[in-house]
């Protein structure tokens, strides 16, 4: 019990103090202090990767014995896993390594490293690929929220038209004036009711954090209080 | 031959007299229109150490001029501090950074001398200058170009401060907080009941998770692509936490794909707790926790995979969520699942309005682990944090009638309680 929840509990609290007490603090001494703790968090964060390998591997592994439905693209992701953790190793990540320029007498140190090829012309156009998705789901969203069945949605559709046309070309050509009209809806109704939920979400992180270093909030180390 | 060695000779002069003219540095006596103007140096306040402060005053008209500020230690050694400073800048920082940690030294004493000219002086000018021990105060000629020395400042010594005193606000605020906090915290303990109005996205849990059990779906749980260190992420484990209890008590699966591995042990331990804590730790599969990726849209692909595959009853999404939120709540919305956001991002909430049943509203989130406890002692932070509210809603009233009157009724009293009010806020 001590060790499970006692001292975290203890550890988030001496920490969190002491990480307040840091930001009041600009003496190097400081400075030292906050720096060692991001390092620890990167050391504490490196040992996790460990774990989520496992994790990965375990889960895809079971699924190819089990040969759950669409168990053959656990392979793919398998291969890609050993593959890209391969070409790092022993290709480079910025610039090839001895290694790599042994094997392969073609490759120059100025060269494109496998690793960097791999997320150049592999990761980043499926990246893009997502990310364009999200015009389509911004259509449909859009359509299923626009529809005039309340006043609060024939507000939101009134209110979304004339930004739409604000911000193009079309809008200024029907009224000069939309722009500004447009710029005054961000700048002051929208502007004023973010500020809102913002002060809102600060006061609940600092609270959440209160909470925390009093050891009060104990739900996220999982179990009881 | 006369003639030719006539020229010669007049050739030798042209070139020593060309020589000695662009070379030389001539002292002048008050030249420049910037006579009695100086520059001053003070260590920087309230910083760590290893910066100096130089600030300058000169004539308006001279703003398009440019000046170079050299430092001199005590040990004699010169160097250039900046070259291409507009005069109309007023100010100069001279602070080791990480590139050059040992620029300036704690405890060394500096002196700085200004040089003013019409056009960046060039290295070779710098060169000399830097030779110099000491340059006397007092307009000089270089290559035909005119610039101004100024008198070297008093010694300047930097030193690291303990204390930020421009921070003494967030100090004030910060107590003022605590003591609210500690104050309901008091009132909760001494038995006052405190209310909490109805969350409709929270009293929803239920419902999702009883309509997927009905269902024979499982139950997807999406913490967003935040860290463990950021406190949406944990007021996701927290409702995570009640979520698992509720899933393992229907006997159902619950899927918790994750963005970070800190984040995913995390809920593993939490789902796993939870399911104890039912009197279910046999339906706990550490493998319903699982990582994905930390790439954001391989993220976004990876859990829109699994719901196409898995098709869940119900899905939560409580977290820091970015430019992913809708390409995950609108397949969420596809496979015709019930849909519970949460989300601190403002950017991101009316995307999760337009596509989910439910959506808890930034503070909303950080109430839930108050809400679903209904812990008096819980209960107290969301009293204070209201009190807190009402204070803030005075202070935005209050700056806003006094620049009413500062600036609509320019009214000068006004005006300098509107800059007091706003010195003291700023950090």
């Amino acid at each position: 019990m001590f060790v499970r929840r006692t001292l975290p509990l203890l550890v988030s609290a001496v920490f969190g103090v002491a990480l307040i007490l840091q930001f009041f603090v600009p003496h190097p001494a400081s400075k030292n202090f906050y720096n060692m703790m991001l390092d620890w968090l990167i050391i504490v964060s490196a040992f996790t990767y460990l774990i989520a390998v496992q994790s990965t591997v375990e889960l895809h592994f079971t699924k190819i014995k089990r040969k759950v439905e669409g168990w053959q693209y656990s392979i793919i992701v398998l291969i890609a896993l050993f593959v890209t953790a391969f070409l790092g190793v022993f290709g480079g990540a910025f610039m090839p390594t001895t290694l790599w320029m042994k094997i392969f007498p073609s490759v120059k140190p100025s060269d494109t490293t496998p690793l960097m090829y791999t997320y150049l012309y592999m990761q980043m156009p499926m990246q893009s690929t997502i990310f364009s998705l999200l015009a389509f789901y911004m259509a449909s969203a859009a359509f299923r929220s626009f529809r005039a069945r309340s006043f609060d949605a024939t507000l939101l559709l009134i209110t979304a038209g004339i930004v739409t046309l604000g911000r193009v070309p079309l809008g200024e050509f029907i009224y000069k004036g939309l722009p500004d009209v447009v710029e005054w809806i961000l700048k002051y109704p929208n502007m004023a009711a973010q500020r809102g939920i913002l002060i809102g979400v600060q006061l609940g992180i600092i609270a959440t954090s209160i909470k925390i270093i009093l050891g009060i909030e104990g739900k996220y180390l999982g179990g009881g209080k | 031959m006369l003639k030719r060695t006539l020229l010669l000779i007049l050739f030798l002069i042209l070139s020593i007299s060309l020589f000695s003219e662009n070379d030389s540095l001539i002292f002048l006596e008050n030249q420049f229109p910037c006579e009695g103007f100086y520059i001053t140096g003070r260590d920087i306040p309230n910083d760590g150490g290893s910066g100096i402060e130089i600030n300058w005053s000169f004539p308006d008209s001279l703003d398009n001029c440019f000046l170079t500020v050299l430092r001199r230690d005590e040990f004699g050694n010169n160097s250039v501090v900046a070259t291409d400073l507009l005069v109309s800048s007023k100010q100069v920082r001279d602070v080791s950074s990480d590139e050059e940690p040992s620029r300036v030294k704690d405890g060394i004493k500096y002196y700085y001398t200004g040089i003013l000219s019409k056009k960046i002086i060039d290295e070779n000018l710098l060169n000399i200058l830097k030779e110099k021990s000491y340059l006397k105060n007092g307009t000089y000629i270089f290559n035909n170009d005119t610039f101004y020395v100024t008198s070297e400042t008093d010694a300047v010594i930097s030193k690291a401060s303990w204390f930020n005193l421009s921070r003494i606000p967030v100090l004030i605020s910060l107590i003022i907080i605590a003591f609210v906090f500690l104050y309901y915290l008091n009132l909760a303990k001494s038995g006052k009941e405190l209310y909490i109005r109805k969350i409709n996205g929270l009293d929803a849990v239920e419902e999702a998770v009883g309509r997927s059990t009905e269902m024979g779906k499982p139950i997807m749980y999406i913490l967003g692509i935040g860290y463990v260190t950021d406190i949406p992420t944990i007021a996701g484990l927290t409702i995570l936490s009640r979520v698992s209890k509720k899933v393992a008590e229907y006997e159902t699966k619950i899927l918790v794909p994750s963005y970070d591995p800190v984040v995913m042990t995390t809920a593993q331990e939490v789902v796993k707790e939870a399911f104890t804590e039912a009197g279910r730790p046999d339906l706990y599969n550490k493998n319903d926790i699982m990582y994905i990726t930390q790439d954001q849209f391989g993220y976004a692909a990876g859990v829109d995979g699994m719901m196409m595959r898995e098709k869940p009853g119900a899905v939560f999404l409580q977290g820091l969520f970015f430019a992913e939120s809708l390409i995950l709540a609108e397949t969420g919305h596809s496979i015709g699942a019930i849909q519970i956001s949460g989300t601190t991002e403002t950017a991101q909430l009316p995307f999760f309005v337009a596509a989910c049943d439910y959506t808890l509203i930034g503070e909303e989130m950080m109430a839930a682990s108050v809400y679903l406890q209904k812990e008096p002692m819980m209960l107290s932070s969301i009293a204070a944090e209201d009190l807190l509210k009402v204070f803030i809603m005075l202070l935005i009233i209050a700056g806003f009638v006094i620049s009413i009157f500062a600036f609509g009724f320019n009214i000068g009293l006004f005006k300098n309680l509107f800059d007091h009010l706003v010195n003291a806020l700023q950090v």
